[in-house]
Parts: structure tokens; C-alpha cells; sequence
């Protein structure tokens, strides 16, 4: 399983990556996509959309279930990645790549993990 | 098998009209361009396609049906009769009060028997199924918070082992949805629960027994919480299969509820609908009940409609013919047995549990209800063989999956639902089948991944049927 060092973790198992320039970029890590087997759908907001701390912005939809995906932060929505409408299992096949939403104007960020930390948070879940 | 369409040969038919006897005539109307691409077949050949449809297809009549949270009970052929009487099925729901007094009973006393069973004072026969019975339960739940006024609750509490229904109706009545964590007992937590109530809470929608077949012991403890902060209490009846003629959703303090006639009371459902969702409430809510009700007066039967009605949920009077075949039911097993139907159902449902929980661990260790849950996550894990595949491969002994990866709060969920109309003969069979392909599983786990192996479908690519669905024919030219 796969935890760059260079993104922050959240417990819902979102990544944020600080694109240095007031935006962060947002998706699922190789857990979720792992514990949520082959996805077939993915529900992305609009840009200009609000999205707030630990509140759902969107949600993945797997053969299993239907999983909402929370927003570590609070914020603009900028950018969506429309790849994923058509290519969910872009996601399956890489979670660090295949990111969800770009969110500026950041008001608020939830406590976050780093890799270690969220690595070790990993093994008490499974 | 080949698709209706490809049966198709220009020219065959079925004669199921006369010759037209009266000049044609032509409509001042916009007209097609071409005609509709209709299959041309005859009756045979229509037959053997129905045929081959159901071959390839696993029935309530083909085996053993434990699908879970839907009590794929057996309906009796006694319902269709009773629904197929002529004066059910030419009636008009135009027709004259006077000219419709059978059906009006029908309405009346499937009203009053169910509310007798759930302990509510009023009911609609309108929706016409699950979901739609708690999106019209949340508008009264709304009609009744504006009609005083107290337009600030705008939040309705759901568990987070709910049946998926209950936050997508609380969503598509305009509510935000608050979704509450079940301890480690699968039950409502209390302090979680106490935490999220207040001035902004328009109600809860819960199921007693849960998703987890548990009856939750706190229920009285829950809606008094609900209703102290001003809030209503909505019972989500699918699983009232397990308590029915025992205790009353009105007793455990809810205020509003549905039921589904297609489960616990025994008409078709699962392809065979269609379905029907009767919503109940308390008289305070009665005025706002949508459409119309039956009142009775002195053996004479009248439509009653309220000023304050949310409106219409549907057409009329709902699935009518559906509410025939429930009544029928009802009146079939009589006051006794309704709680003897769910005895059973427990019963069977505690049978299965025991023998099987040697080898397949069950999410929670306790006497279940009318359903179990099992967890394969240990199975996953140690040789990836998942819930699906064991679901797969019962199909290989004739048996229907069970209820797979639901509830959410369970890894790996198996979910099986036996019903009172097993015998025991069937139910030793399944446990014969579980336990044999916990032994298959552990011999060739491999294996496992490719079942089922004797149906005329093999294993089903379904991500690629989630992901690519060709749901239309598309035709040569």
C-alpha cells in the first residue's frame, strides 16, 4: 500500500495535497480505493460549489456501495476532475493521480495526518 | 439466448385482435415519421422466450430465497385468486362512491387491520412503494412542524446502519441529513443520539428490529429523547416482519411510520411487483395525510379528504389491486396468525444462525430477529474468498444469495433472511449448502472466484456491467 509523504491524510481517508499557491488538490487514498473494490461511478460537485470541513462533497460508487467522500477543508471548489466521470476506475488504478477536486479560498482544514501517521492509523483499521 | 428482438421476423404476429370492423379513420394529428421497432412474433415463439427468461433466472419458485431486509415470504396463490375477481379488476377508480362500496371496504378494513398492527391511528394506501411510504411520512413530518410555525428544523437523524432509503428520502424532502455512529452492539448510542438533537431537529427515522436483525432495547429511551427536543419519530417498517403481532412501532413511541405490503404482508415483489408502502401516523398528523381515506358510516363507505393534505403521493388509491392481495393475507392467517408468522420467521432465522455460527462469525453475538448478519472479513483476509463469492457460489446449489455487503457497517455482510414459510427440510439444506462451501473455500480457494459454475450464466463481469451498461437494443441499419 502506497502513503506519499509529500500529502497530508485525513481519518475518512481523503489526501490533500498544498499546491503552495492557496489551492489543494483532493482525493481518496490507496486505502479507500482498496477497501472500496472496483468502482463504476464517481459524483463530483461544480466548481464554485462550497465544500465544508468533514462534510460530504461528493461520493463513489463501487459494486459494493455507494461511499460519501468528505472535504478535510473548507473552501471555493476551482477545478473538478471530469476524467473521473467517465473513468472511475482511474481511481482503482491510481488514487494519488486520479484527484477529485481543487478547492481554493480555504477557511478551515480538519486535523490531518501525515504519511507515518497515517500509515499506523491504516493498520488499527484493517 | 437470443434477445426478443433477434427472435424477430418480419411479418409473424399474434392475433390477438379481431379484424378492425368499423372505417378506418384519420386523425388530425402530428403523425410518426415510421412506426415504433416492435418485436413481430408469434405466440410460441413469445411463450418460449418467457421461458427461457425464467430458466436463466433464480425465483422465489426456483428455490430457497434468503435475501435479506426484503422477507421473500411465500404468497399465496389465495391473494391472486381473491385480486383477479372480476369486480376488483374492472372497477374504475372514477366510479361513483355507491358503485364502489366492495372496494371501498377493502380500503377501510386493510386500513384498520394495519393500523391495528403498527398501533397508528390513520393511514395512507397511496405510495406505492418502501421509499416512497417515508418521503411521504417526512412531508407530514414537515406539513405538521411549518403548520406550527417552527420552520428552524430542518434536520432529520438517521443511524448509520439505516437502510439507504431513509437518508435519500430525508434528502429529497429538503432536510439535511444527520447521520448518527451505532455502538458496538449495533444499536443507537445514546450519547451520540443526545449529542445531535435539538432546536434544529425535525425528526428520526430508525428501524426496529436494525438492519442488524437486533431489536434495540433503548427504543423507548430514543424516541422520548426525539421527542423532548421537539422532534418526530418516523419507523422505517421494513423489517416489521419480525415484531408483527408482538409489539406496535405506535407503542415504541413513533409518531408516523410505512410498511410494506410487499414484504410483510405477502404480495409479489422482486420483479414481480408491484410494490406498495402504506404510510401511517398518530391523529395528530392525519390531516395531513395525502389523498383521500375510507370512513364508514352506518355499513355505508365514503371518501374523506382534509383540507390541510400534503396533496397527491400517486394516482387514486395507490396499487389497489396489491392492497387486495394484503388483505386477502391478513384475513387468511387471521389475529393468530400474524404473531405466529413471526415467531416462525425468528425462529428459522435463529436456526440457521446457530449452525452456522461455528464457521462463519456472525457480526453480533446474540439472539437475532427475523435476520443474521455474518462477517467473511476474516475469510477475506486469510484466503480471498470474499462475501461474493460465497454468495456465487449458493446459486451453484440452487439456492439465491443472500443480502451482500449491507448493512455498510458490517465488512463483508452476508445477510440472510429466511422467512416463516420454510420448512425445516429447506433450511437444513442451506446450512448443508453454506457449510460446504466454507469447506470448498478453504480446500481450493481459487476456485471461488469463478463460480457459480452450473447455471446457464456463468460468473457476471458486474464492474463492467456498472461501468458499460448496454441497457437498449440497437438495430442494424
Amino acid at each position: 500500500m502506497n502513503f506519499p509523504a509529500e500529502l497530508k491524510y485525513s481519518k475518512s481517508h481523503e489526501w490533500v495535497k498544498d499546491n503552495g499557491d492557496g489551492t489543494y488538490t483532493i482525493g481518496i487514498t490507496d486505502f479507500a480505493q482498496d477497501a472500496l473494490g472496483d468502482l463504476v461511478f464517481a459524483n463530483l460537485p461544480e466548481e464554485g460549489d462550497a465544500v465544508t470541513a468533514e462534510e460530504a462533497f461528493g461520493d463513489v460508487e463501487s459494486v459494493k456501495a455507494v461511499s460519501d467522500v468528505m472535504s478535510p477543508v473548507s473552501g471555493e471548489v476551482v477545478a473538478i476532475n471530469e476524467e473521473l466521470l467517465d473513468a472511475p476506475e482511474s481511481i482503482n488504478e491510481d488514487p494519488y493521480g486520479a484527484w477529485f477536486i481543487k478547492v481554493a479560498n480555504v477557511t478551515e482544514t480538519e486535523e490531518l495526518l501525515d504519511a507515518a501517521a497515517y500509515e499506523a492509523f491504516c493498520a488499527t483499521e484493517a | 439466448m437470443q434477445l426478443i428482438f433477434e427472435r424477430s421476423k418480419k411479418g409473424r404476429h399474434l392475433s390477438l385482435f379481431p379484424a378492425c370492423d368499423v372505417p378506418a379513420f384519420e386523425l388530425d394529428a402530428p403523425k410518426r415519421a415510421e412506426a415504433p421497432k416492435l418485436p413481430e412474433i408469434s405466440e410460441n415463439e413469445l411463450d418460449r422466450h418467457y421461458t427461457e427468461l425464467a430458466k436463466h433466472a433464480q425465483g422465489m419458485n426456483d428455490g430457497f430465497y434468503p435475501l435479506g431486509s426484503c422477507t421473500m415470504k411465500h404468497n399465496p396463490k389465495v391473494n391472486e385468486q381473491a385480486a383477479a375477481l372480476e369486480g376488483f379488476t374492472m372497477a374504475h377508480p372514477l366510479q361513483s362512491e355507491a358503485d364502489s362500496q366492495g372496494s371501498l371496504e377493502v380500503l377501510k378494513k386493510a386500513t384498520d387491520i394495519l393500523c391495528e398492527i403498527t398501533g397508528m391511528d390513520n393511514m395512507t394506501l397511496q405510495p406505492a412503494a418502501g421509499a416512497h411510504g417515508e418521503f411521504t411520512g417526512l412531508l407530514l413530518i414537515k406539513a405538521y412542524h411549518k403548520a406550527r410555525g417552527d420552520e428552524k428544523r430542518t434536520k432529520i437523524i438517521v443511524p448509520d446502519s439505516a437502510h439507504g432509503t431513509n437518508p435519500a428520502s430525508a434528502t429529497m424532502s429538503g432536510y439535511d441529513v444527520i447521520s448518527v455512529e451505532s455502538g458496538a452492539d449495533g444499536c443507537v448510542d445514546l450519547e451520540k443520539l443526545r449529542a445531535v438533537v435539538g432546536e434544529d431537529t425535525a425528526g428520526l427515522m430508525l428501524t426496529n428490529p436494525n438492519t442488524v436483525g437486533i431489536f434495540d432495547k433503548n427504543i423507548l429511551e430514543i424516541t422520548n429523547i426525539i421527542h423532548e427536543a421537539g422532534g418526530l419519530c418516523y419507523y422505517d417498517g421494513a423489517n416489521l416482519n419480525a415484531v408483527m403481532g408482538h409489539v406496535r412501532p405506535g407503542d415504541m413511541g413513533f409518531d408516523v411510520i410505512h410498511i410494506n405490503l410487499h414484504k410483510t404482508f405477502s404480495t409479489p415483489h422482486g420483479g414481480g411487483g408491484p410494490g406498495s408502502g402504506p404510510c401511517g401516523c398518530k391523529d395528530f398528523l392525519a390531516p395531513y395525510l395525502p389523498g383521500v381515506t375510507v370512513v364508514e358510516n352506518d355499513g355505508v363507505y365514503s371518501y374523506s379528504k382534509s383540507e390541510e393534505s400534503i396533496g397527491d403521493m400517486k394516482a387514486f388509491y395507490g396499487n389497489f389491486l396489491v392492497v387486495v392481495r394484503a388483505l386477502t393475507y391478513l384475513l387468511t392467517v387471521g389475529k393468530a396468525g400474524i404473531p405466529e408468522a413471526s415467531q416462525n420467521a425468528v425462529l428459522n432465522a435463529n436456526y440457521m444462525k446457530k449452525k452456522l455460527e461455528d464457521i462463519y462469525p456472525m457480526a453480533y453475538d446474540v439472539t437475532c430477529m427475523h435476520e443474521f448478519v455474518m462477517s467473511l472479513e476474516g475469510m477475506k483476509h486469510d484466503i480471498d474468498v470474499s462475501a461474493l463469492d460465497v454468495a456465487k457460489a449458493l446459486l451453484d446449489r440452487g439456492i439465491h444469495p443472500p443480502t451482500m455487503y449491507f448493512p455498510l457497517i458490517v465488512h463483508e455482510a452476508l445477510m440472510v433472511e429466511p422467512t416463516e414459510t420454510e420448512c425445516k427440510e429447506t433450511l437444513d439444506h442451506a446450512i448443508e449448502a453454506f457449510r460446504s462451501i466454507y469447506e470448498d473455500a478453504k480446500n481450493n480457494p481459487a476456485k471461488m472466484h469463478m463460480m457459480p459454475m452450473e447455471t446457464p450464466v456463468k460468473r457476471l463481469d458486474e464492474v463492467r456491467a456498472a461501468r458499460t451498461p448496454v441497457v437498449k437494443y440497437e438495430f442494424e441499419n
